[in-house]
């Protein structure tokens, strides 16, 4: 849930204008700007912008003054997005005129000022130009997130933060970050060190400190989003055993330990106390009152094959019903969560198990094709839970082509569900699994083929439809990341004016 | 979670934790464990490691001629090399400026104490050779630098060992085409195809026709290539022994052309009217053929290697169909409504043209394929999947020399390890004598540029194209994948050391992983 402050926020943006009015052609008027705002109109009349005379001031009736830390950064973020290689010096003789960007909340400002960031545009000989513009904005959607995997491979903090910085570009407001899985644990915990001490790569090159986890979550609020830490059990879980011996399940081959291991095992006391330990750090280290904890793609193999846990299952009345016994973990992690007070994230395997869960635990589609998730969001939806789509945003998927259209014409609310179905689907995440991804490919395999799923997100539906129409503009966005410093990757043929300079 | 397709393999465990592989199915992961030949890639034909180690120290270490040596202090090759290597070199050969298109890759090192020798008839043996000296530096647990004795000697299987980038579908910055030539120097690439213009653009600035770029670049001043800079590329590729063959497709692919040289392209018809578009190169114009003279002119004076890629690919006929001076051409002719016979009778005049300037030539396979008539020491390219096998049948028992990319185009991305199915290609699983598979010198990686430019270039052709390096170098039963994942896993987190962000094989980790962002 966003936070809503009852005041108003205001800002004004002043800016000079030339005496004469220049008539443009008025194409980089709102078509410039990405994701589509709701509504807008903008006229061909050309306002030319002076960087040595613009700045941001709050309003006189603004709640927000200097001193609000996220406004104060992001004025001088945001004047160096809107001014690139901007050289103090020149001088134009112009007179004052004035922007105004009104906004609910702060993050709604961050949200103008990224839009108003896309609205400047320079002509070739390198003057800045506005055009008269009327804008009134809001998301479709109020979780827009990006899901970033730290265990298949290490992402040094430098590339979660540029992620962020390309995020806040195309309005993206949750980061989800699955900071540990099977392969690695980098996540260093206080009340449990060996748990990066012995299952990261490298206990000390490759882990995130809470020096470095302080630093995303701070990164990321200031540019308006939330960081969703994602702890993935009883699956998953591989790395978690390395530094806590008894916490997964031994596997057997025929009566006696085969030397593996498989997901945590749910018939001791031992784990719900780790648990339970772990999970009051992670809730006081993440602010966010959202914690993720997975429950996904759990294998019975092990468990099948343990005698102990075999017993267990006879004594709980289980059966051989395994589906059982998972269930009686994530219950028992969930209601661990709520003392905690913070409300649940699982992925859908949850809900497909018939597990009890609260009434406000969010469960996260990632299964199938539209024919497969659509069902599963009407059964979901009719059971009166929250949603979060991700199935067909699983961009670490790549293919030959122009892929980004399929993620372009995604329709979440193409479900049979009644409109109070509907307005449980609070919106989706776009996933980058790391098996085949590390800084070496993570920018330009995200970007700009994510932006396609921020529009769908953020931006009426009717209004956003046609491919055809979006290319050109999502071209032009991809080019002005560029010139951001984001590696986004090309669409298709062309070139962008400032083309990358790296390799 | 990931995606509904998983497999399911076996967990192979480290050497260091003992036990026996066991089945584990929730998740696959392939952990790279050590291979007994280091991380050499690609794998020389004849290594012979030891378990005996060396040290080396920065301070006392030199690379040195060997006074039998002929390539003295003033072989520009090996004195700009600031490898920290130790060698002493020796060779009884002189050494050639410009690499020879097939020769002169072989070399022998012997690693022992206190020095290590490297032979090489050539001198591109002998940067072959400082590759694979560094390939067996490693570091140990106190992170000293350390050697074992060894012994290889090495040639590569095949001598045209290529990569193709284009520079047309995106302008591509010369920085990123040195740090990949870099890279190809890294993995034993010894020609760099550059496929410098095409339909979309042409950055090319040609001193005799300098509106080509004028009006077909993508932008006349900050996406081209200036004569500094290609002279650049060259010499930077030469001094890594790399060949630069460059390729100027015509009459298709010509799009850009049109656009500073008026007249150069056929006008399409719409009924009776030109409807305004441009169509292939025009074959019935004299004028054609003078520019053509002129143009492979210069191209054979800036290019000093010995071959040039003429392309001739996917011709489309229906403008050439469209234009009546052209119908009435092609009755003059007696062509009938056959036009491949016009693309030859172009095709044909083009190879002439460009033989008096003295360079071989290269050309795509449709030229052979619609007949026609080819100098013998013509190099057929052949890239069309599908009937692959049949074609190099074909084309090597017309007795033509032949280069493979159909399955190599590393373009085609999928998810996954798709680096395996590139590894598995055999160049001579065809059908053909001994004599025809000779003729198969090599072949070539491609990365068509419709959806790369420098933001996704390198990550997206390296380590994919290393797969490809060691089937074109390798001994043909270096086919064992589990040993060449751990090799290829080392080598890849090698070239992120150096810079190059190549990207992962799968989950796993780098001990220095790659700081660019």
């Amino acid at each position: 849930s966003i936070r809503i402050i009852k005041k108003y926020t205001c800002l004004n943006m002043n800016y000079l204008l030339l005496i004469m009015i220049h008539i443009g052609v008025g194409l980089h008027a709102v078509g410039g700007v990405w994701p589509m705002p709701q509504i807008s109109a903008s006229s061909p009349e050309q306002y030319p912008l002076n960087p040595e005379a613009f700045y941001f001031e709050y309003g006189r009736q603004s709640e927000a003054q200097p001193g609000c830390s996220v406004l104060d950064a992001a004025f001088k973020r945001y004047f160096s997005l809107i001014f690139p290689d901007y050289f103090p010096g020149d001088n134009l003789s112009v007179c004052a005129g004035q922007a105004s960007l009104k906004a609910e909340t702060v993050w709604g400002a961050l949200r103008g000022l990224e839009t108003f960031s896309q609205l400047v545009y320079q002509d070739d000989f390198g003057s800045f130009f506005v055009n008269k513009t009327d804008i009134e904005d809001f998301p479709r959607f109020q979780f827009r997130g990006i899901l970033l995997d730290t265990s298949r491979h290490y992402l040094p903090v430098q590339a979660i933060l540029k992620t962020l910085d390309a995020m806040a570009y195309s309005k993206f407001n949750v980061f989800h970050w699955h900071i540990v899985d099977d392969p690695s644990f980098p996540y260093q915990s206080q009340t449990f060190p060996d748990l990066s001490a012995k299952g990261a790569f490298h206990p000390m090159t490759h882990i995130y400190t809470q020096t470095d986890v302080q630093r995303v979550i701070s990164y990321a609020r200031l540019r308006g989003i939330r960081v969703l830490p994602e702890f993935d059990s009883p699956g998953h879980t591989q790395s978690w055993g390395k530094g806590q011996s008894d916490l997964l399940t031994p596997c057997y081959k025929g009566g006696t330990p085969s030397g593996a291991f498989g997901p945590v095992n749910p018939t001791l006391p031992s784990t719900y106390q780790f648990i339970a330990r772990l999970f009051k750090e992670v809730s006081s280290v993440f602010p966010d009152s959202y914690i993720h904890l997975g429950g996904d793609e759990v294998n019975f193999f092990c468990w099948k094959s343990n005698p102990d846990v075999r017993a267990f299952m006879q004594k709980m009345g289980f059966g051989t019903d395994f589906t059982k016994l998972e269930a009686f973990y994530m219950e028992s992690i969930v209601n661990i969560t709520s003392t905690l007070n913070k409300t649940a994230i699982v992925w859908q395997d949850v809900f497909d198990y018939h597990e009890r869960i609260p009434e406000d635990t969010v469960l996260h589609i990632w299964k199938g094709v539209p024919y497969d998730y659509t069902k599963e969001l009407s059964r979901i939806t009719k059971a009166g839970k929250r949603v979060v789509l991700a199935a067909p945003w699983y961009i670490n998927h790549i293919a030959y082509g122009q892929d980004w259209r399929k993620s372009y014409t995604v329709q979440p609310l193409n479900f049979s569900g009644t409109e109070e179905q509907k307005k449980l689907v609070i919106g989706g995440e776009v996933c980058m699994w790391g098996e085949y991804v590390d800084a070496t490919n993570l920018t330009p395999r995200l970007w700009p083929r994510a932006s396609a799923a921020a529009e769908r997100l953020w931006s009426d539906e009717k209004q956003t439809s046609s491919v055809e129409k979006a290319f050109p503009r999502l071209q032009d966005f991809r080019c002005k990341l560029l010139r951001r410093g984001i590696q986004a990757e090309p669409l298709y043929v062309g070139h962008c004016r400032h083309e990358y300079q790296g390799i | 979670p990931r995606s509904t397709h998983s497999s399911i393999h076996p967990q192979r465990r480290r050497a260091s934790e003992g036990g026996t592989t066991s089945w584990h199915l929730s998740n696959y992961q392939l952990v790279a464990q050590s291979s007994r030949y280091g991380s050499l890639w690609p794998l020389p034909q004849k290594v012979q490691l030891s378990d005996v180690s060396f040290k080396l120290t920065t301070s006392s270490f030199r690379i040195v001629d060997a006074k039998e040596s002929s390539a003295g202090p003033s072989c520009k090759h090996l004195t700009f090399l600031n490898f920290s290597c130790h060698c002493v070199i020796f060779s009884t050969s002189t050494f050639v400026l410009w690499a020879t298109s097939f020769e002169g890759n072989e070399y022998e090192l012997t690693v022992n104490q206190p020095f290590a020798v490297l032979k090489a008839p050539k001198v591109w043996g002998a940067l072959h050779g400082l590759e694979t000296f560094s390939q067996l530096v490693y570091k140990d647990e106190f992170g000293t630098k350390n050697i074992n004795q060894t012994t290889i000697s090495d040639f590569p299987r095949f001598a045209h060992r290529g990569i193709l980038l284009d520079s047309s579908r995106h302008f591509l910055p010369i920085k990123v085409i040195l740090a990949n030539l870099e890279t190809m120097a890294m993995n034993k690439f010894n020609v760099f195809h550059w496929h410098i213009v095409d339909d979309q653009s042409f950055p090319y600035l040609s001193r005799t026709f300098p509106q080509l770029s004028q009006k077909g670049a993508y932008h006349p001043y900050t996406h081209v290539y200036t004569p500094a800079d290609v002279k650049m590329v060259i010499e930077f590729a030469r001094l890594r022994g790399i060949r630069v063959v460059p390729e100027y497709d015509t009459p298709g692919h010509t799009q850009s052309w049109g656009k500073g040289q008026a007249d150069l392209l056929t006008p399409c018809y719409a009924g009776s009217k030109p409807s305004g578009a441009f169509g292939p190169v025009n074959p019935i114009l004299n004028t054609t053929y003078d520019f053509m003279t002129q143009f492979f002119k210069e191209i054979s004076t800036v290019f000093p290697d010995a071959y040039i890629h003429l392309g001739g690919d996917e011709v489309d006929f229906t403008c050439w169909k469209s234009n009546p001076d052209i119908q009435k051409f092609m009755e003059q002719q007696g062509f009938g409504q056959d036009y491949s016979k016009l693309e030859s009778f172009y095709i044909q005049k083009l190879l002439n043209i460009v033989s008096t300037t003295n360079k071989g030539y290269m050309i795509w396979q449709e030229v052979f394929d619609n007949g026609v008539k080819l100098k013998p020491d013509t190099v057929v390219h052949v890239w069309i999947g599908g009937a692959t096998d049949e074609e190099m049948h074909k084309v090597t028992g017309a007795g033509y020399t032949t280069i493979l990319s159909a399955p190599w185009y590393l373009d085609y991305i999928s998810y996954g390890q798709d680096w395996q199915k590139y590894y598995k290609v055999e160049p001579l699983s065809f059908n053909g004598t001994e004599e025809q598979k000779k003729l198969v010198i090599g072949g070539e990686a491609c990365l068509w540029g419709e959806y790369v430019d420098a933001t996704n270039l390198t990550p997206r052709l390296w380590p994919r194209a290393s797969a490809v390096a060691e089937r074109l170098w390798s001994a043909k039963d270096v086919t064992d994948i589990s040993d060449a994942f751990n090799r290829l896993s080392a080598h890849r987190c090698r070239m992120v050391e150096r810079d190059i962000p190549a990207e992962p094989l799968f989950s796993s980790y780098c001990p220095h992983e790659y700081k660019g962002v």
